[in-house]
């Protein structure tokens, strides 16, 4: 069979490799660029070695000014009270929730391409794991603020948890608002373990480029790694499980977050769909965050050849797919609320369309149904321009969303007397700008300080990473290779042939 | 008996991928190789040599390694599904039962004081955090991880094992090891460079085989 190179693996598998999928012919290279393993490291350990550039710190200033206005919020909110926020009967749960449910849902793109992926071995997935796991935690951080805050008094905020106290009382477990903060706070340790464990081996490799300080610094974070197989035999037994456990968990999330809404009697709320239309929900803003990012940050950091239109179109097209899905849900629930008869399911979705929030869900229409249906178009769907403004408009759209079903289904309760128009107060608007600043200035440290692509897992990838890649044309097996003496100095061994693509591998037949 | 548990705590330890140094102080031979091929032959050429302290440093784990190296199955599944997967059940059904039905029952509506249907969320998330820990710090315990000091580490040249280096080590507390057969075998079966790895501090780029002191046979560990 001939070797091609633009197609990984083609002959080169093996049966033990049964994991990985057979490729179709017309895969493109996971890897553009034919980058040697070398040239990889390089390519994207420098980000994290050079210089700051002066833009990274107009974007760090932009950003931690953001951070600097929620601290300032949640100090004046802390100060004064939740009463600053808009939150008021009928509409108790105002912008706060509106805001946990988006951040919580935009982290859940991170995990799918980190654990679901892996689980599907979808193998484009090594470009973008690691800045898309990243953007999970910063995102399930920024949704902590909302809830820890929302309680009004954040100084006893760990009644929530089972810890022993001297009013001898427990928490409440039969709420779902407890449930939500166990599956948050499990999701968020998860996911951290999940990405520390990812980034040993890089860690160590940047351990192994670094002199001095820095050294030492990332020599604790690296933990020792040798790359070593009697290691590499353990680690990827553990992130299988990993991958294993966070494919439930990211289900169960926002399922749980869902709860919150569908296990109360309000109309428009408690309806079975929500589980699975939150997930679909999650997963479509999550990968247009991820999007928004991975656009602008492959173009500053020139990874276009890791994180190729490829990549984005294949993200393009779970955006898509996510996308009709929502909107599929929006249908069925208005079915169901006809099919059912009952007058307030009837009323709260009329009310949601056509009363005083028509424009809010009419913009959560546009964005999250119409707008994603322009990728079906494969000329849309690579354009960087187009993907970039749906990105945006799809994030937009799933805020709206959020809003739409928190604020619409109170504001007309079942008492007319009371029904009311809820406006977020400046303070709610400051918080969530706020909110943007802390998830920014975290990306923006990543970006400077962490490998953004998992570094060895791309190099994995690589048709030469396959130990049977060099089987067919006069293998590496240097026994037959006897150009390469052993006991040279070692300042001439320092280059040996570790370039192994195509043209370059030692060939004896 | 301390022999006994000694030798059992370094074949632990072995399969840690940490050695023994032999009585020399010589922790062993590093060998470069050209590319993840060269290397995945190497470790069965050594593996058939009857080597069984030695291991191979990637910068990616490398597909069918562990059965070239003659390595069983990671053992991690079964830690994680017994000292995790069970125990972070268990203790969600516990926490919930116990706090809610025994601890300080509170009557709220009617609703029964413990219930499993309502417990069910917290019972997953909890068997899935346990397990999520077990499984991290289960990896690390296997791997002998966090390991700060490492007699590799004093090769410049190993640097490369996390860029872009393929290097077998074997180590000189291995039965069949011997310094000067070892790295004559090292160059046979095409390693592009062999180092002496001493455990003080010191690596001697292999010197020609004739200026080295023989080294003392290494105690076979029982």
């Amino acid at each position: 069979m001939e070797k091609d190179s633009n197609t990984p693996h083609a002959d080169v598998l093996h049966e033990e490799d049964g994991w990985h999928r057979q490729p179709y012919d017309n895969d493109p290279p996971l890897v553009k660029g034919n980058l040697s393993f070398h040239e990889i490291t390089d390519l994207v350990a420098y980000h994290t070695e050079k210089k700051t550039p002066i833009t990274w710190f107009l974007a760090f200033g932009v950003a931690s000014t953001g951070l600097m206005i929620l601290f300032l919020m949640l100090a004046y909110q802390v100060y004064n009270g939740v009463g600053v926020w808009g939150n008021n009967v009928p509409v108790g749960w105002g912008w706060p929730i509106v805001n946990f449910v988006f951040w919580v849902g935009i982290g859940h793109a991170g995990t799918l391409i980190s654990a679901i992926l892996f689980l599907f071995r979808q193998r484009w997935r090594t470009s973008i794991n690691r800045a898309a796991e990243a953007m999970t935690l910063f995102a399930v951080m920024c949704a902590l603020i909302f809830p820890t805050f929302h309680v009004g008094r954040v100084w006893v905020v760990y009644w929530m948890l089972p810890i022993p106290n001297q009013m001898e009382m427990w928490p409440q477990f039969k709420s779902p608002l407890l449930w939500d903060v166990f599956a948050v706070s499990s999701y968020f340790i998860v996911s951290l373990l999940f990405w520390y464990v990812g980034l040993i081996p890089d860690l160590a490799t940047l351990r192994d480029r670094a002199k001095g300080l820095r050294a030492k610094v990332l020599a604790f974070f690296a933990l020792g790694w040798t790359g070593a197989n009697r290691h590499w035999r353990n680690y990827e037994k553990s992130y299988l499980i990993l991958a294993g456990l966070a494919t439930p968990l990211v289900l169960s999330v926002h399922s749980v977050v869902s709860f919150d809404f569908a296990i109360s009697i309000i109309p428009g709320w408690h309806t079975t769909i929500f589980p699975p239309y939150f997930v679909a929900g999650a997963i479509f803003s999550g990968f247009a965050m991820v999007l928004t990012l991975l656009v602008v940050a492959r173009k500053i950091y020139g990874l276009e050849d890791l994180i190729t239109l490829d990549h984005l179109e294949k993200m393009n097209i779970i955006i898509l797919v996510t996308g009709s899905m929502v909107g599929f849900a929006y249908i069925t629930e208005f079915f169901m609320a006809w099919y059912s008869q009952v007058e307030y399911e009837q009323y709260a979705f009329i009310n949601r369309a056509f009363g005083p929030y028509a424009w809010a869900y009419w913009i959560m229409m546009t964005c999250n149904l119409i707008s994603p249906q322009l990728f079906w178009f494969k000329k849309l769907r690579r354009s960087i321009p187009v993907m970039f403004a749906l990105s945006i408009v799809v994030n937009i759209g799933m805020w709206f969303e959020r809003f739409v079903i928190t604020v619409t289904s109170l504001h007309r309760d079942f008492l007319p007397s009371s029904w009311d128009y809820f406006s977020p107060t400046w303070v709610d608007v400051l918080t969530f700008v706020g909110s943007f600043g802390l998830f920014f200035t975290l990306f923006l440290l990543f970006l400077r300080f962490v490998p953004m692509v998992a570094i060895a897992e791309v190099k994995g990838v690589k048709p030469e990473a396959d130990p049977h890649f060099y089987d067919h044309e006069g293998d590496g097996h240097a026994a037959e290779a006897p150009q390469i003496a052993i006991q040279q100095p070692a300042s001439e061994a320092q280059d040996g042939p570790d370039d192994v693509d195509d043209s370059t591998a030692p060939t004896t037949d | 008996m301390p022999n006994l548990l000694t030798s059992l705590f370094r074949e632990i330890k072995a399969t840690m991928g940490i050695f023994e140094p032999g009585g020399d102080q010589t922790y062993g031979l590093l060998a470069e190789f050209s590319d993840p091929g060269a290397l995945y032959h190497a470790a069965q050429d050594v593996r058939q040599a009857g080597y069984k302290r030695f291991d191979t440093h990637s910068p990616f784990p490398i597909h069918g390694m562990d059965r070239a190296m003659g390595l069983g199955q990671s053992k991690l599944g079964i830690i994680v599904f017994f000292g995790g997967t069970v125990v972070g059940c268990a203790l969600g059904i516990w926490m919930q039962w116990w706090t809610s039905a025994v601890d300080y029952p509170i009557n709220i509506s009617g609703k029964p004081f413990y219930s499993v249907w309502p417990a069910m969320p917290i019972i997953f998330e909890l068997t899935i955090l346990f397990s999520a820990l077990v499984a991290v710090a289960g990896m690390l315990a296997l791997n002998g991880l966090p390991r700060p000091y490492n007699p590799l580490f004093y090769s410049e040249r190993f640097r490369k094992a996390t860029d872009d280096g393929f290097f077998l080590h074997i180590a000189a507390s291995d039965p069949e090891f011997d310094l000067d057969a070892t790295r004559d075998f090292l160059g046979e079966i095409g390693a592009l460079h062999v180092e002496v790895l001493e455990d003080q501090g010191t690596t001697t780029s292999a010197a020609p085989p004739a200026a080295e002191t023989p080294p003392e046979p290494t105690p076979s560990v029982a």
